[in-house]
């Protein structure tokens, strides 16, 4: 199991404070800097330009809070999480917290970044670090004011108290503590002391979003600024030859229509104008390759799970352990099985857009987006222009779900803009938005069991995919470690259509293909399944050290899910199915409960147990976790992207389904009490969903699925 | 191109476009009223959702000739302060993830409960079933107007 090494940094070299004007003490502090434990600190204070700081704490002479964060929220609720963890060390009462959204730096746009699942874990000391500075600072300047020492003061809720019982607010004390030396040592408060986190805090942004203010990308305008739409190649590997935009031009409010590269924008007064502008255009496209077709990528990914070589491509070896052929020799039985998913488009709620004034003194850029540094940078590079002269600012995020790592449309909004030589705001339509490409990778698995004596002898997993593969961190995922003598194939199909991380990035179907996998082998060894993933763990090489999961505490998530759910004691009528996966560093196991109405599958609730370590909000974590898991359901049941001719047959909600909420699961959520430092939430719940539906329904309705989606055309989707 | 008065929260707004634009991108577009949001442009996904004389419609299908003087309320008109009960239980439940779909599902919501007041959570899943949340904040959305509806019983 992998542990954070403890985060050493010297404080002084990321904080800064200053006094201000009105009188309050500002801390700054570079989040980036603070919680990438592997980027150089500079070592002098003095050396620091105030530019490299990017987040602050601000205290009023009234002592009133504010904690200015960079980082945007993408729907994770790190924007109320980070704060949290400042908070609860400097010892503030959180309703005299203000929560502000960071003036982003103009020079230090590359320090920014976006929060993921993983942003809490690598948070989680740093920001304490620095919120218990603070107070470290603000309780020195009491002891002095007081002449006292500092082992004699304690702080609660935005006061200095000592021994005595005078107290001071820390409004009252800003002006001395700005005068002292920042200190290097600090305590941390002990988990039992905490105040804020491990409390249901609300989202900070909460009213704004119920009252609808601007907050999101596609929301932002600066004057004069036009709007533009573009038509890209409509299948995979098409390049454009010509175009007539004749008609278009003529609609009042269509300012220009221009070609770049392989695509055409239309430049117009509106978003609407520009969509029309679209529609009036006749485009001719060519192509020198062959389209591709879902059929035949189908074939070679078999091909290829079955040893087969594809334009030089082949199986390769990931992690090998024992010695396989000869355990697969001496086995009582061998079970092998094929899963199979689909390419998904993310489709985030707001659509990708980006916003660009290409000046000849500057570049702005404002959008959603989760990498901005690489953005950046790459905007600099294509337009021929020094990464100084590109200010980057984020918005907050209609959705993410790793396509918003992606840069593609800063680099068409950019291109236009210098075109143009004005200020424009780039808007993909919905079909443009699923269309568009950088899909969750294709894949097919193979898992083949060799079982003796009622155990799993031999293990083996094969991947065929078109786009991402299992790396050699998730080789040694769960029951790496646990099988003496396993192994792991990959192979990586080329192909036109571009694929990008889908949350969950892997382990999204690898979760629902090996889960699945361990409820057909129980029932083949006629043991309960939950039974054999006990056992499995209990086996478990603690000596193996490249393991990625704790058995301990997959174990304990286990327990906790088969008491919750009543396992095997459900009501007549309602079927369980049992997934357990760890991913993200957090341990999850699921049961999801199934009924059959007019002969179709409907998922009634799922128990949900997870250790993430510490639950620094309990209030925002359950709502990821329910979020998590039907969206995993949703996407099993539903996603589907199927290509002709190299073009996607689906392009809108009328023809791409989304889980809608008379199709939802009640979710019941529960932790493990942990004193263990916060692991990511956002991702883990998803990849174990699919595959306790799957077993659910295999017991309701003797259905097995193996594919996804499982619903195609209104029916089960069997293979 | 036309020029319409659109009665839009209490007010009359004058706007110059074309007969064919939806009424979501006047409101985005052309009056700065950008909480009704985009999502699929073809009444699938609910994020578009304002009133029209009180009644629960898709923006993106409205176009602006089509309005005539029929009162529109967006989410930026739904109460004076944020304290419509249904922004009030989206607020004390904490409902957004991402956030992007909520306006249209708080409109959707409160023209429902309009209707319907004393809804059944069948009744509900099935009003709001034109909605879609990417996010998957499903069983927030569900509770939140649970609880508007009660407090709307016990308000009135
Ligand atoms: S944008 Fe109108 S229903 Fe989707
Ligand atoms: S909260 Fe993100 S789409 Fe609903």
């Amino acid at each position: 199991m992998h542990t954070n090494k403890k985060n050493n940094v010297d404080r002084r070299s990321f904080m800064k404070t200053s006094l201000l004007a009105s009188g309050g003490i500002l801390f700054g502090f570079n989040l980036i800097k603070a919680v990438n434990p592997e980027s150089l600190l500079t070592d002098a204070v003095s050396n620091l330009n105030y530019q490299d700081f990017n987040a602050f704490i601000k205290i009023a002479l009234n002592g009133k809070v504010t904690i200015f964060s960079p980082n945007p929220e993408i729907g994770q609720g790190v924007k109320t999480s980070m704060p949290m963890l400042i908070a609860e060390e400097l010892d503030v009462a959180w309703k005299d917290v203000t929560v502000a959204q960071g003036k982003l730096d103009t020079k230090n746009y590359t320090r920014q970044v976006a929060g993921g699942s993983q942003s809490i874990r690598f948070a989680w000391l740093p920001l304490r670090q620095t919120g218990a500075t603070a107070r470290a600072m603000l309780v020195q300047a009491a002891a002095t004011k007081w002449g006292v020492s500092i082992a004699s003061c304690q702080t609660k809720n935005g006061f200095v108290i000592h021994s005595s019982g005078k107290k001071i607010g820390y409004g009252d004390l800003v002006v001395e503590a700005a005068k002292l030396e920042i200190p290097t040592n600090v305590t941390l408060k002990k988990t039992k002391d905490f105040n804020i986190i491990g409390q249901d805090i609300k989202n900070v942004d909460s009213s704004k979003i119920t009252e609808g203010k601007p907050l999101f990308g596609i929301d932002f305008k600066t004057p004069g600024m036009l709007y533009t739409s573009v038509i890209r190649p409509p299948a995979f590997g098409q390049k454009l030859l010509n175009f007539e935009s004749a008609e278009a031009k003529k609609i009042k409010g269509v300012i220009d229509v221009i070609r770049f590269g392989d695509k055409i924008a239309v430049i117009g007064e509106s978003t609407w104008l520009c969509f029309l502008g679209k529609k009036a255009i006749t485009a001719n496209w060519s192509s020198n390759s062959t389209l591709e077709n879902t059929e035949k990528q189908d074939e070679d990914l078999i091909t290829l799970l079955e040893g087969g070589s594809i334009k030089g491509v082949k199986l390769k070896t990931v992690r090998m352990d024992g010695d396989l052929e000869t355990a697969f020799s001496k086995v009582d039985r061998v079970i092998e099985r094929t899963y199979e998913a689909p390419f998904l488009p993310h489709n985030t709620m707001e659509p990708m857009n980006f916003y660009a004034n290409v000046t000849a003194d500057k570049i702005h850029l404002v959008g959603p987006i989760q990498t901005p540094e690489g953005s950046a940078n790459r905007v600099a590079k294509l337009l021929k222009r020094s990464p100084d002269e590109v200010l980057l600012e984020m918005t907050r995020m209609g959705g993410g779900f790793g396509r918003r790592l992606k840069n593609d449309f800063v680099l068409e909004v950019a291109e236009i803009s210098s075109i143009i030589q004005k200020p424009v705001k780039l808007i993909f339509s919905r079909e443009d938005d699923m269309t568009a490409g950088f899909y969750r990778p294709k894949v097919k698995y193979r898992f083949k069991a060799g079982l003796k004596n009622g155990k799993i002898a031999a293990y083996h997993i094969k991947e065929a995919a078109i786009g991402g593969n299992i790396n050699k961190s998730r080789a040694n995922f769960f029951p790496a470690g646990s099988v003496k003598n396993y192994k792991v194939e990959v192979a990586k199909l080329r192909s036109k259509v571009t694929t990008m991380a889908w949350r969950a990035p892997i382990s999204n179907f690898l979760g629902c293909a090996e889960q699945t996998f361990l409820d057909e082998v129980s029932e083949e060894l006629k043991i309960d399944p939950i039974q054999l993933r006990i056992d499995l763990l209990n086996a478990a090489d603690s000596s193996d050290n490249r393991m990625e999961y704790s058995p301990k505490r997959m174990l304990e998530v286990i327990k906790m899910v088969k008491e919750k759910s009543n396992w095997r004691n459900a009501p007549k009528g309602t079927f369980q199915g049992f997934s357990a996966y760890y991913s993200h560093n957090t341990h999850v196991a699921e049961i999801a409960e199934v009924v059959v109405k007019e002969g179709m599958p409907v998922v009634t609730k799922v128990y949900c147990v997870v250790d993430c370590g510490i639950v620094v909000n309990p209030l925002g974590a359950k709502n990821q976790m329910q979020g998590g898991v039907i969206d995993g359901i949703g996407h099993a049941m539903y996603g589907d992207l199927d290509l002709k001719n190299g073009t996607p047959q689906s392009s809108n909600y009328d023809r791409y389904r989304l889980i809608r909420m008379s199709e939802t699961p009640q979710v019941e959520t529960y932790f493990i009490d942990s004193d263990e430092a916060p692991t990511g939430l956002g991702e883990p719940t998803l990849p174990p969903a699919a595959a306790a539906v799957a077993n659910a329904i295999k017991a309701a309705m003797g259905i097995r699925l193996r594919k996804q989606p499982f619903i195609k055309n209104w029916e089960l989707n069997i293979s | 191109m036309g020029v319409f008065k659109l009665r839009i929260n209490n007010k009359i707004h004058t706007v110059d476009v074309d007969d064919s634009t939806p009424l979501l991108w006047v409101l985005r577009d052309s009056l700065d009223l950008v909480g009704t949001k985009y999502g699929c442009g073809i009444g699938q996904c609910g994020a578009c959702t304002v009133h029209l004389n009180g009644y629960a419609t898709r923006s993106c299908l409205l176009t602006v000739a089509m309005v005539g003087d029929s009162a529109i309320t967006t989410i930026e008109g739904l109460s004076e302060n944020n304290n419509h009960p249904v922004q009030e239980a989206w607020n004390k439940l904490d409902v957004a993830q991402c956030g992007y779909c909520q306006a249209g599902q708080i409109m959707t919501a409160s023209a429902f409960l309009e209707q319907n007041k004393n809804p059944s959570s069948e009744d509900v899943r099935m009003a709001m079933h034109g909605n879609i949340c990417r996010c998957a904040a499903y069983n927030r959305i569900e509770e939140a107007v649970v609880s508007a509806a009660e407090k709307m019983k016990s308000n009135s």
